[in-house]
Parts: structure tokens; C-alpha cells; sequence
């Protein structure tokens, strides 16, 4: 069975490779390689995948995976500039990808034990979103 | 990785199926028969699925990938009759099933010519309106 829960967090970024021209960097990040940032509306979905327990029902405690939510990726987060306040951000490219690969690290290890996680869905805005589910 | 965009185009067209009586017309497609027709604000989902580029961070460029559905589906549909305006609904009935087909085809010969296979076009889902949605896997 597989549950979902979604939380928000609003933070600015810039999308940038200082490696690349700044031709190269319009042309593949557009408005987003703006050299002063814009932010977004992040909307996260996070799916577990498992199997109900027997007595209480549940696939997963809906409180301990909103602390782990929280703790990993919300009050990190959220209100923040990710490039110069989350790491790995000060290297890696805050493109949304990028953003749900390191949700995903973040999260994975709190998921190996019976329920796992299955999918983490981000929405940059309500026109685009990712889907990562691991390591292909 | 897969990515999905919405974009959006406004349309009206007219349910009807030449081959059935009026009465069976009006039977099987409702209000949605009326023969001055109607109109919809669609919403189609295109999804890509593909490796993330290490260089840049993303799975596609995203000004490309708008650009071509811009231009294969949007500027086409958007504010046009679909039933008088698109030649291939002059003998297919434009339900949105159908308009998810015409769509795909369009998007799958454009994003050959654009990008090749990779990153590959996965599927679109096409909401009507917010309560019906058709989804199809290319």
C-alpha cells in the first residue's frame, strides 16, 4: 500500500553553473540563472510504500514521518537561499532535480527498515514537477 | 528522473458522430451534442523521463521543451474550434480521448526531430476540466 503525505516550503535559488559561459547558462536555465535569485513555492510529496501493521493499521506513524519531513527538509529549508544556506547547493545546481535527488538522500536512510520509500514528487511550481524514485 | 510540465490552451468543439441518428447523438453525448458547441479550458501534462545531466542538473531544456510543445500543440488548439479549425477532427469526433491521441502524435514526431529518444517523451494526461482527465503513455 502506498501513502503520501505533502508539505511546503518556500526558498530562493539560482540556477548556475560557474563552469559555463553565461550565454551557456541563459540558454539552459533561462530567467533562472538570474545572478540574484527568485524563489519558489516548493510543494513536496512524499511516498512510502509497505504493508499496514496488523494492530495499528497504519503503513507508517503520519506523526513520525511529518518529524522526519520536517527535520530533513522543511526547517532546513524552508525561508532559505539554498545556494549559500543548504548544502550541497554551494556546488551542486538547485535545479528542481538536483532538489529531489537530495530529498531523496536526506530521506532514504529513515525508510529501510519494511516501509520504503518510494517516490518524492516536487512541485517548483504548480506548472512543473519531478518525480525521483532512486537511483535508476 | 521524470519531469512534468502543464500547459494550457482554450478550445471549443462539438461532440457528434455522423454514422449515429440525432437521437442517438443526443443519447450518448448529452449537452456536450449541442450544435453550436462549446468550449473548454484544457490543461496538458507532458511528462519526459530521463537521465539528469551532471553538467547542468536537469533532465531537459526547458526552453526547448516549451517551445516544442508551443508549437506542435498549443498555438494549434488554443482558440480554435477543434472540430472546423483541425483537419483531423472533420471525420473524428474530438472527445478528449481523441484530442489526447491527436496531441501525442503531434508531440511524439516534433520531440523525435527536437531531442531524438533521450530524453524520452513518457506520457501526457489532458484534463477537460478539472474533473476529467485522459491519460495516455507514448
Amino acid at each position: 500500500m502506498l501513502i503520501t503525505r505533502q508539505v511546503e516550503f518556500s526558498a530562493s535559488h539560482i540556477c548556475r553553473n560557474p563552469a559555463l559561459s553565461e550565454e551557456e547558462n541563459r540558454a539552459i536555465y533561462g530567467p533562472a540563472a538570474n545572478p540574484n535569485g527568485h524563489g519558489h513555492n516548493y510543494i513536496l510529496e512524499v511516498t512510502l510504500d509497505g504493508a499496514p501493521d496488523p494492530v495499528t493499521g497504519m503503513v507508517f506513524d503520519l506523526k513520525e514521518l511529518k518529524d522526519v519531513l520536517n527535520r530533513e527538509v522543511v526547517e532546513p529549508m524552508d525561508h532559505r537561499f539554498l545556494n549559500y544556506e543548504v548544502q550541497p547547493f554551494d556546488r551542486v545546481v538547485p535545479t528542481a532535480e538536483n532538489i529531489a535527488i537530495e530529498i531523496w538522500r536526506r530521506l532514504a536512510p529513515h525508510f529501510d527498515r519494511g516501509v520504503k520509500l518510494r517516490n518524492v514528487r516536487l512541485f517548483e511550481t504548480e506548472d512543473l514537477y519531478v518525480d525521483y524514485a532512486g537511483a535508476d | 528522473m521524470k519531469l512534468t510540465r502543464r500547459y494550457r490552451f482554450s478550445a471549443s468543439h462539438r461532440l457528434h458522430a455522423p454514422s449515429l441518428s440525432e437521437e442517438q447523438n443526443t443519447e450518448l453525448y448529452g449537452k456536450c451534442n449541442n450544435p453550436f458547441g462549446h468550449g473548454h479550458d484544457y490543461a496538458i501534462e507532458v511528462q519526459v523521463a530521463g537521465r539528469v545531466d551532471p553538467r547542468t542538473g536537469v533532465v531537459v531544456n526547458m526552453d526547448r521543451m516549451d517551445r516544442l510543445v508551443n508549437r506542435a500543440v498549443v498555438d494549434a488548439f488554443d482558440h480554435r474550434n477543434l472540430n472546423t479549425d483541425i483537419a483531423e477532427f472533420r471525420d473524428r469526433v474530438p472527445t478528449t480521448e481523441n484530442l489526447a491521441v491527436e496531441a501525442g502524435t503531434r508531440l511524439q514526431l516534433a520531440w523525435r526531430e527536437e531531442f531524438g529518444i533521450t530524453p524520452a517523451l513518457e506520457r501526457i494526461r489532458i484534463h477537460e476540466t478539472a474533473r476529467n482527465t485522459v491519460e495516455l503513455s507514448l
